[in-house]
């Protein structure tokens, strides 16, 4: 891992200029045309400027754009007046970026190439040190434009933070528009959405396979819930979970041999394990209560789940291999949808107080609750593979919306804002 | 009035009987069509109102079939509390019709789907109406059906019946439908 960023990058001389121009105009602008609501202020946000690309505009792609909502989505960044005509061959003018209140700088250039694909090229320097961080190229297609824009923004932020970037990573989640529900895959800021299946009836609970193949989800298509998978690319799918009662609930373990899933085949919902074609069915929960809502720990040999068996709807965790269940939530009368972060080290899920549905975070070594939402619909939490951000569900001016949020809650960003109602995130792992 | 009782009277009107009885027996004779007595708000005054005595050659009768419905005047719908899977008494009367119906006719078969309002996760939702229709399987069966004659599925928050976000909404999608299959 290399240094973090104060260290890396002079923190020392930052603000001097951020008031007046990081906060101001264009800032806004940047953000209104690509839909990313930002709220919320981070302490120790890195300025960075991020320039046009050169020729981006003829790509029919904003790769600035997307690049610059990516690194302020993250958290982490904040991006001060980018206006600037050059690209990666450039030499910046250091001072001139300083007195901007940056202290890194991006640019670069998206080149038509005779067979018709584009040269995507960037470059990072450090403005306070005055030199090249890092650069680089990628050909592609016009319909991975976004992608490389998304890879660009990884660069940057593993460059400057240390961390593996999840930009270019996908998300799943179902779209509704009257009666029509649409489980789509898009990029992990909500855009580029490619529709997945296409029903009349609801579709709830996607979950990616570990090696992002695969989605398992619960269709009710057939008149009640059945856990089906789908083979992402071929669009290929098969029922896996069809007993008698309801089906639901699919999460992969992490080796991607087995699904846990929730089914009501022996009189009330219980949590079993299955092979992912649906063979080797066994029983890892035993209440006369409601388990559902399973979710395995990184490590595979924990699977942490809801039960209402002390009397209202608390999250648990039982060996994998079956055994007695422990509670760990303790706060309120209602603790749900549990999402084990990748470090295995905190878990986000969805509290009710006073009627207010909130997502918060577990530390599960310390026990320390934080809420992370400002909102009071919210559903579906779900980590990003780097663990550094969580999507999750919520309603907005009487609309489903996505959100994401980091960790500490102090960075939200609104997705897809597009008018229609945007439910069951799930975000999908490293690798596409 | 209870929903049980709302939903009674409707069912009772659209069969033309007059007023709202406190019991219902399922032998119950359906009341002869006669459009020239024409009770107040039926179904065959409405479709001939305005026309007069003299309607002729192009009048037309509405007849229900729904009162040939053994089950029809009771209700099809059982409401639970929030948060609740526990049974209400005022639907008793409901169940031990169905129950007595699937006992006489082995071959009747139904499903039962519970439902939730719309507050909280759409997992824990699924898994909460499951619980519901499961409360009105059980209760079937203790009181004469088959296992074999019943499934409980549900749809959680996803098929609420009134779209509102106040109580008086949440109130009827709190709820589990028997339906023939």
């Amino acid at each position: 891992m290399s240094n973090p960023p104060e260290t890396q990058l002079c923190p020392s001389r930052r603000r001097w200029l951020a008031g007046a121009l990081a906060a101001g105009a264009l800032h806004g602008v940047a953000r209104a045309q690509f839909r990313v609501e930002i709220s919320g202020v981070g302490a120790t946000q890195l300025p960075v400027g991020v320039t046009k690309f050169r020729e981006e505009d003829r790509s029919g792609q904003s790769i600035s754009g997307i690049v610059r909502a990516d690194l302020e989505r993250s958290g982490v960044f904040r991006i001060v007046d980018s206006n600037g005509d050059f690209d990666e061959t450039s030499r910046p003018a250091y001072p001139e970026w300083r007195g901007r209140g940056a202290d890194a700088l991006v640019a670069g250039s998206a080149a038509r190439l005779s067979d018709g694909r584009f040269d995507v090229r960037y470059k990072l320097w450090d403005v306070v040190r005055g030199n090249e961080l890092s650069g680089g190229a990628v050909a592609v297609v016009s319909a991975d434009l976004r992608l490389a824009a998304h890879r660009v923004s990884d660069a940057v932020y593993e460059k400057l933070t240390g961390d593996k970037g999840v930009f270019s990573t996908r998300i799943a989640y179902v779209t509704r528009v009257a009666n029509r529900y649409t489980l789509r895959i898009a990029d992990a800021d909500g855009e580029g959405g490619q529709v997945a299946l296409n029903s009349t009836q609801p579709i709830i609970s996607p979950a990616w396979s570990p090696d992002g193949r695969a989605l398992a989800y619960v269709s009710f298509e057939s008149g009640k819930a059945v856990v089906w998978a789908q083979d992402v690319l071929t669009g290929e799918r098969r029922a896996i979970a069809n007993f008698r009662g309801s089906n639901s609930a699919p999460a992969w373990s992490p080796d991607g041999s087995t699904l846990a899933v929730t089914l009501s085949r022996d009189g009330i919902s219980q949590v079993y394990l299955m092979d992912p074609k649906g063979g080797n069915l066994r029983r890892i929960t035993q209440s006369s209560a409601i388990d559902t809502e399973p979710a395995f720990a990184p490590d595979g040999k924990t699977i942490y789940f809801v039960s209402d068996r002390g009397g209202s709807p608390q999250i648990y965790r039982v060996a994998a291999g079956g055994g007695n269940p422990e509670r760990i939530t303790f706060n309120g009368s209602y603790n749900i949808s549990p999402a084990v972060s990748p470090d295995g080290r905190t878990i986000a899920y969805v509290n009710r107080n006073g009627g207010e549905f909130k997502v918060m975070t577990l530390d599960l070594a310390g026990g320390a609750v934080r809420t992370v939402s400002d909102t009071v619909e919210d559903e579906s939490p779900s980590f990003a593979p780097n663990g550094k951000l969580i999507i999750y569900a919520t309603r907005s001016q009487g609309r489903d919306v996505l959100m994401t949020t980091t960790l500490d809650g102090r960075i939200r960003a609104k997705l897809l804002t597009t008018g229609e109602d945007v439910r069951e995130p799930i975000w999908g792992p490293f690798g596409r | 009035m209870t929903p049980f009782r709302t939903s009674l009277c409707a069912a009772l009107v659209s069969a033309w009987l007059v007023g709202c009885g406190s019991s219902v027996k399922l032998d119950d004779a359906a009341p002869v069509v006669d459009a020239k007595a024409n009770p107040a708000g039926s179904n065959a005054a409405n479709a001939n109102a305005g026309r007069g005595v003299n309607s002729g050659q192009s009048s037309v009768t509405t007849v229900d079939a729904s009162k040939n419905d053994a089950m029809a005047g009771i209700g099809r719908v059982v409401y639970f509390d929030y948060d609740s899977y526990a049974l209400k008494d005022e639907f008793r009367p409901l169940i031990e019709s169905y129950a007595r119906a699937l006992s006489a006719a082995k071959t009747k078969k139904m499903v039962i789907e519970g439902h939730t309002d719309e507050r909280g996760g759409r997992e824990y939702n699924l898994a909460l109406g499951q619980r519901r229709a499961e409360a009105v399987a059980k209760s079937l069966m203790l009181l004469g059906a088959s296992d074999s004659q019943l499934e409980a599925v549900s749809f959680g928050k996803e098929r609420p019946a009134n779209d509102g976000h106040d109580e008086a909404a949440w109130a009827k999608n709190r709820r589990a439908e028997l339906k023939d299959r």
